[in-house]
């Protein structure tokens, strides 16, 4: 691609600073060295595509919005088509490629489900009536202080107001935290201290690993049981074993911290109170796939998590941790951050892949699987962060210890993202097993009369009273037909009316459909559709809730990502449950 | 290349070839569906140097671009020869098998050292270097040329500086090596095999063979010249000695397209007769006594052409021919009639047999395997022989099959013909735009998005010297005329070398500025290289 197109706009100085910072004149994809000798070529083209996502944000981050001028400057930089330049900056939430008319910072309110029913609509005119500029932003992963606000910065950093003021603490009372194996370093370790995670016993698991050697790892973490924890319950030790046989080739471990289900923020108060562990569950990881190469792509919306990660890093690089010979190791390991857009999309592995190579994030057909051909078509070993916690307490430990928590098939604990009407929102780390009556006990029961709880995120699905007393492992969920997905539990009392909600989790979905498959592009439209009707006639006919199970039929044989699979469960199973519209 | 008249490779081997080595050659614009076969390469991971003293459009995709001086190319190639000697890249056994002359060669090549070579074409040692180690080490590589290399005064020696490399290094005779003369029409490949030539007759038998004279006699019942007839540029040469005063022109237009075009155009004038069969009404034909139109051969003929890659594929009609247009075999039998002459059946299918009876290299070709099998590369000796993807495998052979070593020639830098004066200070270049054709004739009549119009490109720091703005009209005069045009002002192009098209001679007369020095050899102009003098249009005053 070199014979590039361009239309007439020129780049200002500032933006042009913008792009140099990251990609200078002589890091170009066409590199001048006099007038008569130009390098340029695919395999430059192609080692830079990966900068256009930084790239776009530097513009939209400096300028407020990414002008064409902007963009033709970065595109011409990194030699990628401005149509292609174009569609990426299009396809993310964060990204503005109109001016928006004014210089100040954007302040996004989440209206997701449980931001929406603590009155993300109120704070909305509150802040408004302020004169501040207001993005209604779907869920910024903060569901326990709903109504969420994350604020862009416009020539300041991107800011949670609410993390100013928030210190973890452990919630869950009368029980020893100390034991369990993914939250008690929480609230304990300094999370900027690398010396304060070494204190209590951090980079013992790496040290621990190194003993063993790779393959002792991989076998402990099969024999573990550990599936993954982001929905889809991959066994990890499979996943592991096939990266680590891939010979010949770079390879890859990415930790998966763009956490965007709705009702989700298990992952970021991870990320911001122990990011050493992901960085050394990383790299374990790494030392046992064989991989060289450590990527983490992170939400847009979580701005603390990366400032803590991206200085967990260079602590780790500084003190021998990552680099040439890791840890000393005698492995090459070093870690990359990326941040993601603003896109829920990106959260499926291989539209992860596409965003960090520099393209619109959608997602790939599979085969061929991440293990085989994953970023940058090479084999990759893709994990998010609770998954990958759970293997330092499995290699210092090891799998037998793993196992003697939990049941048979569903060993250890779970991550449970709870909000809506309990007494204390927020992360709980639970045993597979315990009940969901139990679960919710611990934060502080029901407020009120329960109504439903939404189980899994917009992606899994609502359930009654009459299933709190089942037992929360991935076996009895799926016979129950619900699922734990990435750990939601969201409370409703009964004063919500629920129609609203149905009809804004199907409107996320025909937002966040990447519209790739036409099944998905078309049945996320059909069912938003019909639930604006339900809202508008306070019913429906029979007809229409037929389309909903013919249209998640058709999204769910005919779409080649878990969206389209899923995007129909919440609201076929609201309809089932009879919590919102009867038939006429 | 080595005795035959054709690119040894097939398109299918640049998309599996490891190093394309571009040289003279725009493809991206001339030769753009070639250019998609060469893309794939790309894709597939092949890295590719371009030699072109412009940043050209196919430029932009290598990974490197050597931005020559104009007519230094032999330079170039010696300089990279000796380095990949002294690298000790060469393949041994291939030139002492294979090869011959190579010691002469080899101390040729002796004084071509880096430094020198930089100073001759202006691109940096280090450069140089890098190159002659990516084509010296490559598995696979490819030499790719067109006009950039031919069509100046010494275009033998630029072509034969090119095999040289080849042969140092192996990469000929072999899937995905080879090297490569790009045809600039559909069928300019099969004008040559058919004996369009003054010395050759079909399947390029030497005229002078009596062996070969003998069989063609025989075929005709006639007599046959013995004395090699004259190419394009001695027919000229003749005109002007008045030695040549009738001309019958098919499918050219000279009268545009010649070098030193108001020359050419006055000896065309001052011909006896002037015949001219083509498509369209040229302002050759405009000059002609007689003008025969013809049929447009791709879209409504009967017949085969054949590709760069010696493919003989079949054409056939879509369209019934306009008014009196006739096919072109049908114009020169009825011709040949009217003078009394039988030349044979004018059936293409029986036409196509006679080619197979008489050249050696189509003998297995019939008719019916180019229509049943999408048409044969040739050599294609007999009918259960597959064809031919590349030439010269019989250089890797044990038995080289009676044939001689391939020789390795010695050929020296000497610079265009035209050096730059103080009057004439300017480099002047020409070539060809994507959406336009050679002289507009097919072209030119048609409306493109990505038409830009005819202008002298200039380099911003020259044009800022001389005071010239973009888009301003001047007046470019080279030693044989002057033209008024527009002004581009164009960072691709160094400084002190220009560049236009002539797609547009009604426009913009380009040709009277190239100079028709010519290569006794092969026939061809100096198109690519004349020194001018830029003057800005004085501003009457007051006005």
């Amino acid at each position: 691609m070199a014979d590039l197109h361009f239309t007439a706009d020129t780049a200002t100085d500032a933006e042009a600073a913008a792009v140099d910072a990251l990609v200078g004149p002589d890091d170009a994809a066409v590199l001048f060295e006099t007038e008569r000798l130009v390098r340029g070529g695919q395999a430059r083209r192609h080692e830079r595509r990966h900068l256009l996502l930084p790239v776009l944000h530097a513009l939209q981050a400096e300028i407020g919005w990414i002008s064409p001028g902007g963009l033709n400057y970065a595109c011409d930089r990194l030699q990628v088509p401005p149509a292609e330049g174009y569609g990426v900056a299009t396809f993310y939430e964060m990204f503005r490629v109109d001016d928006p008319g004014h210089t100040e910072s954007v302040v996004h309110v989440c209206v997701d489900a449980a931001c929406q029913v603590a009155d993300a609509a109120g704070r909305i005119a509150v802040l408004e009536a302020e004169g501040k500029h207001v993005h209604r932003s779907p869920c910024l992963g903060q569901c326990e202080r709903a109504p969420a606000v994350f604020i862009q910065g416009r020539g300041e950093p991107d800011t949670v107001p609410a993390d100013a003021t928030d210190v973890f603490e452990h919630r869950q009372t009368g029980r020893d935290q100390s034991q369990l194996p993914l939250t008690h370093w929480l609230g304990v370790v300094d999370p900027t201290s690398l010396d304060s995670y070494r204190a209590h016993g951090g980079y013992e698991a790496l040290a621990k690993a190194i003993e063993l050697g790779a393959e002792a790892v991989i076998a402990a973490v099969t024999e573990s049981g550990l599936s993954g924890r982001g929905g889809a319950a991959f066994p990890t030790g499979i996943k592991w074993n096939g990266v680590h046989d891939q010979t010949g080739r770079p390879k890859h471990v990415v930790a998966n911290c763009d956490e965007s289900e709705p009702g989700t923020f298990k992952d970021r108060i991870l990320m911001e109170n122990d990011p050493f562990s992901i960085i050394e569950a990383l790299t374990v990881a790494g030392f046992a796939t064989g991989a060289e190469n450590g990527w983490i792509y992170v939400r847009g919306e979580y701005p603390l998590a990366t400032s803590r990660l991206e200085h967990a890093i260079a602590q780790a690089r500084d003190a021998g941790l990552l680099g040439a010979d890791a840890a000393g190791s005698g492995h090459s390991f070093d870690i990359e951050l990326r941040r993601g857009a603003g896109a829920y999309i990106c959260g499926e592995e291989t539209a992860l892949f596409n965003s960090i190579e520099g393209f619109r994030g959608e997602p790939r057909n599979k085969p061929p699987f991440p293990t085989t051909h994953g970023l940058f078509g090479e084999p990759t070993a893709i994990n998010n962060p609770e998954t990958l916690i759970n293997v330092l307490h499995i290699v210092l430990h090891g799998a037998a210890a793993y196992r003697s928590r939990g049941t048979e098939r569903s060993p250890g604990t779970k991550l449970y993202c709870l909000s809506g009407a309990v007494g204390r929102p927020g992360l709980y780390e639970i045993e597979f097993g315990a009940t969901l009556r139990s679960v919710v006990e611990q934060a502080g029961g029901v407020q009120g009369n329960l109504q439903a709880i939404l189980m899994g995120g917009a992606a899994g699905g609502f359930v009654g009273p009459d299933s709190l007393d089942l037992p929360l492992t991935l076996e009895d969920a799926r016979e129950a037909g619900t699922t734990l997905g990435s750990g939601v539990i969201m409370v409703f009392d009964d004063t919500v009316d629920m129609t609203p909600v149905l009809v804004r989790i199907a409107e996320f979905f025909r937002n966040e459909s990447c519209g790739q498959c036409v099944p998905c592009r078309v049945g996320t439209v059909r069912q938003h559709e019909v639930m604006v009707q339900l809202q508008t006639n306070g019913s429906l006919a029979a007809d229409r809730v037929q389309l909903i199970d013919d249209m998640a039929r058709a999204m769910a044989d005919a779409s080649i990502c878990g969206l389209g699979h899923t995007a129909a469960g919440a609201v076929q199973s609201a309809l089932k449950l009879g919590i919102i519209g009867g038939t006429q | 290349m080595f005795g035959a008249g054709g690119g040894t490779c097939s398109y299918k081997e640049i998309e599996e070839t490891d190093v394309i080595l571009l040289w003279g050659s725009n493809a991206r614009e001339a030769h753009p569906i070639f250019f998609h076969h060469l893309l794939k390469g790309l894709d597939n991971g092949a890295q590719m140097y371009c030699v072109d003293p412009r940043r050209t459009s196919s430029s932009k995709f290598a990974d490197m671009w050597l931005g020559i001086g104009v007519g230094t190319d032999i330079a170039l190639a010696n300089g990279i020869a000796r380095e990949i000697i002294h690298a000790g890249l060469t393949d041994d056994d291939f030139i002492a098998h294979s090869t011959d002359g190579y010691e002469a060669f080899k101390q040729s090549v002796e004084p071509y050292t880096p430094d020198l070579v930089a100073g001759i074409t202006g691109v940096p040692a280090s450069a140089i270097r890098e190159l002659a180690h990516a084509y010296g080490s490559a598995d696979k590589a490819q030499i790719l040329w067109t006009l950039g290399i031919t069509e100046h005064h010494n275009a033998v020696d630029n072509v034969l500086s090119l095999c040289n490399l080849s042969l140092l290094t192996g990469h000929v005779g072999r899937w995905g090596s080879g090297l490569v003369p790009l045809r600039g029409q559909n069928n300019v490949q099969g004008g040559g095999d058919m004996g369009a030539l003054p010395d050759k007759f079909p399947g390029f038998q030497d005229l002078t063979d009596p062996g070969s004279r003998a069989k063609f006699e025989a075929a005709y019942g006639t007599f046959l010249n013995p004395e090699p007839g004259l190419h394009l540029t001695l027919m000229f040469e003749a005109m002007e000695r008045d030695e040549l005063n009738a001309v019958y022109v098919i499918g050219e237009n000279p009268a545009d397209s010649e070098a030193d075009i108001q020359h050419a155009r006055k000896l065309l004038e001052g011909l006896d007769m002037l015949i001219v069969q083509d498509i369209f009404m040229t302002r050759t034909a405009e000059m002609a006594d007689v003008v025969f139109p013809a049929s447009i051969a791709w879209a409504e003929t009967h017949g085969t052409v054949t590709s760069s890659e010696r493919r003989v594929q079949r054409v056939r009609p879509a369209v019934t021919p306009p008014g009196q247009a006739r096919h072109d075999t049908d114009i020169l039998i009825a011709l040949a009639a009217a003078l009394g002459s039988e030349l044979g059946p004018k059936d293409p299918a029986e036409i196509w047999q006679e080619v197979c009876s008489l050249s050696p290299v189509h003998k297995g070709m019939t008719w019916d395997r180019l229509e049943a099998e999408g048409g044969l590369q040739w050599p294609c000796p007999d009918v259960d022989h597959p064809g031919s993807p590349f030439l010269h495998g019989w250089l890797w052979e044990q038995d080289l099959g009676g044939r001689g070593p391939a020789p390795f020639s010695v050929v020296e830098h000497e610079g265009p013909k035209e050096q730059l004066t103080e009057e004439f200070p300017w480099r002047l270049t020409t070539g060809r735009a994507l959406d336009s054709y050679n002289t507009g004739v097919q072209s030119s009549g048609y409306d493109s998005p990505i038409r830009s119009g005819e202008a002298l490109d200039v380099n911003p720091a020259d044009a800022a010297e001389l005071g010239l703005l973009d888009g301003e009209r001047v007046t470019v005069t080279s030693p044989r005329g002057s033209v008024e045009m527009s002004i581009r002002i164009q960072p691709d192009i160094p400084r002190g070398l220009t560049f236009t098209t002539f797609h547009f001679p009604e426009l913009v007369d380009a040709n009277v500025l190239t100079n028709d020095a010519w290569d006794p050899r092969s026939g061809t102009a100096e198109f690519k290289a004349a020194a001018i003098r830029i003057d800005k249009i004085a501003v009457p005053a007051g006005g």
